[in-house]
């Protein structure tokens, strides 16, 4: 595969806050320190001090929305994200990101201005990986791991959507915020996580001014 | 969308497999016998439930054969709650763990606390598109059942003592066993492959990484907060309570603690606060005093 070269020089600088309660953040937590990216696990709003960037793993959206309210974590990071700090979500990430989430009232950050919906795709059975092909990422193809994965179902026309998987936006930006419905985190695939960090590397060049 | 396209899916990979259990990692998984308890479970944040017809207390209270459950009950709780519903299947029994794929639970677990219906084999899980998780005391039966197709390892503890002691027990064994590989010459691994029974293969990959190839979690006798904080700091990925919650006098409260204490088991300040006054946990049985046919352990081959 074609990734590894790790981030341009301002990788040294950048610290990723990636919250740790539940789900796959070691996966996320190897992939970016491969890429030579410092890491702090968040588990308190203490823990956000200073990060430039957040990460919302994979794992049970509502176990981590609960314990991101019960720990302060839901609200700091709001906060955080309206100044500006990107933040990128995988799967239950981009649950948690949602305005909207259908058929539930569980804990949200409501950042990204969609709606989603939970399991979307059925049980665990219908869990699958598919090749998917972004213009954004060059030709070769990205690899989707997607297990018990959401589908967006309806967004705002200022979401960007880089990536579809059949009819469904699988990967989307809006402004500073990053949602994938897959786990490039499982994968050896790089390239979605170095196009975060350069999210996050114009972010902090911008507040530096 | 002209630029953009995909492939077909292809389903019930082993990525998709290991995958899930991933993202299992870092939770508590609870044993419940109905929707209402699943309720319970799914409020207070456990990441997944384990539909089952008694909890292991029971079990070894009331004696008899412990089976797979009625359908209807886990299709009452996969109804009643958004979250991964996992349910066990005898030791070796393949049709019942047919009948819990047709039913789309999330992950079969082949349990030891269930009467095992083969005294010599275990399920060939490869086969299945569900995946599966099985209990293990030591090193070379967590490769046996990986070699299987488990995609999941959890150790086995003694389900329904709240005694924690053989769950420390088994996980510091599988440990040991991973470590001591490590420190073996590549022409060694063969014997030791013999000596622990396990596949070669699985050995070696284990001598390289130092890891398993699969989440490795820890079950049987976690009855407070602090059980469920010391099996991670031993080095579980994630905890499986059974009758340490439904079995104490106040479950709702006290599955939230251990939700917490998994969360944060590295913060002992915070450990203190979340065993705060949460109420009596369930009595238990000390491991001690079992022989025989009452260890539940020994049950695997």
């Amino acid at each position: 595969m074609k990734q590894d070269t790790p981030t341009p020089a301002s990788s040294a600088t950048q610290l990723i806050g990636v919250v740790s309660y539940q789900g796959d953040f070691q996966r996320h937590i190897a992939m970016l320190s491969g890429l030579g990216v410092a890491t702090r696990e968040v588990r308190s709003s203490e823990d956000l001090v200073g990060v430039h960037g957040v990460v919302l793993p994979g794992g049970e959206s509502t176990t981590i929305g609960m314990l991101m309210e019960r720990f302060g974590v839901a609200e700091a990071l709001k906060k955080r994200a309206g100044e500006g700090m990107p933040v990128f979500g995988t799967c239950a990430g981009v649950i948690l990101l949602a305005e909207e989430i259908l058929n539930s009232t569980q804990p949200r950050l409501g950042l990204l201005p969609v709606s989603v919906e939970r399991n979307a795709y059925g049980r665990q059975t219908e869990s699958f990986e598919a090749q998917l092909n972004s213009p954004i990422f060059g030709s070769a193809a990205l690899e989707g791991v997607f297990i018990r994965a959401p589908r967006i179902r309806k967004w705002s026309s200022e979401v960007d959507v880089l990536a579809h998987f059949e009819q469904d936006p699988i990967l989307i930006r809006y402004g500073s915020i990053l949602g994938a419905t897959f786990h490039p985190e499982l994968t050896q695939d790089t390239r979605i996580h170095r196009y975060f960090l350069d999210m996050v590397k114009i972010a902090h060049e911008s507040q530096r001014g | 969308m002209e630029d953009t396209s995909w492939s077909e899916r292809q389903k019930s990979t082993w990525r998709t497999k290991v995958g899930l259990a991933e993202m299992l990692k870092g939770g508590v998984i609870m044993d419940v016998i109905n929707a209402e308890q699943a309720v319970i479970a799914a409020e207070a944040g456990a990441q997944a439930v384990m539909a089952l017809e008694r909890v292991p207390a029971d079990i070894r209270a009331q004696g008899g054969v412990a089976r797979m459950s009625d359908p209807k009950l886990i299709q009452e709780i996969q109804d009643a709650v958004s979250i991964p519903v996992m349910a066990k299947c005898r030791i070796g029994h393949f049709v019942e763990a047919q009948i819990l794929e047709a039913l789309n639970v999330d992950f079969i677990d082949e349990s030891e606390v269930l009467t095992p219906a083969d005294d010599r084999y275990h399920v060939e899980k490869q086969s299945f598109k569900v995946p599966f998780v099985c209990g293990c005391r030591d090193l070379g039966e967590a490769l046996r059942r990986i070699g299987e197709g488990a995609a999941m390892i959890r150790t086995k503890g003694e389900a329904g003592t709240g005694d924690v002691v053989e769950a420390v027990r088994h996980l510091r064994e599988l440990g040991g066993g991973i470590r001591r590989l490590q420190g073996l010459r590549r022409e060694e691994l063969m014997t030791a492959a013999k000596e622990l029974g396990a596949p070669y293969e699985l050995v070696l990959e284990v001598a390289a990484t130092g890891k398993l190839p699969v989440p490795n979690f820890s079950a049987g006798g976690v009855a407070t907060p602090a059980d469920a904080a010391l099996m991670m700091q031993l080095g579980a990925e994630a905890v499986f309570v059974g009758s340490g919650i439904f079995k104490s006098d106040n479950p709702a409260r006290r599955a939230r603690a251990v939700v917490d204490a998994v969360a944060h088991y590295k913060d002992p300040a915070k450990l203190a606060e979340i065993s705060y006054d949460i109420g009596e946990p369930m009595v238990g049985i000390s491991t001690a005093g079992l022989v025989g046919e009452d260890r539940l352990a020994v049950r695997g081959w």
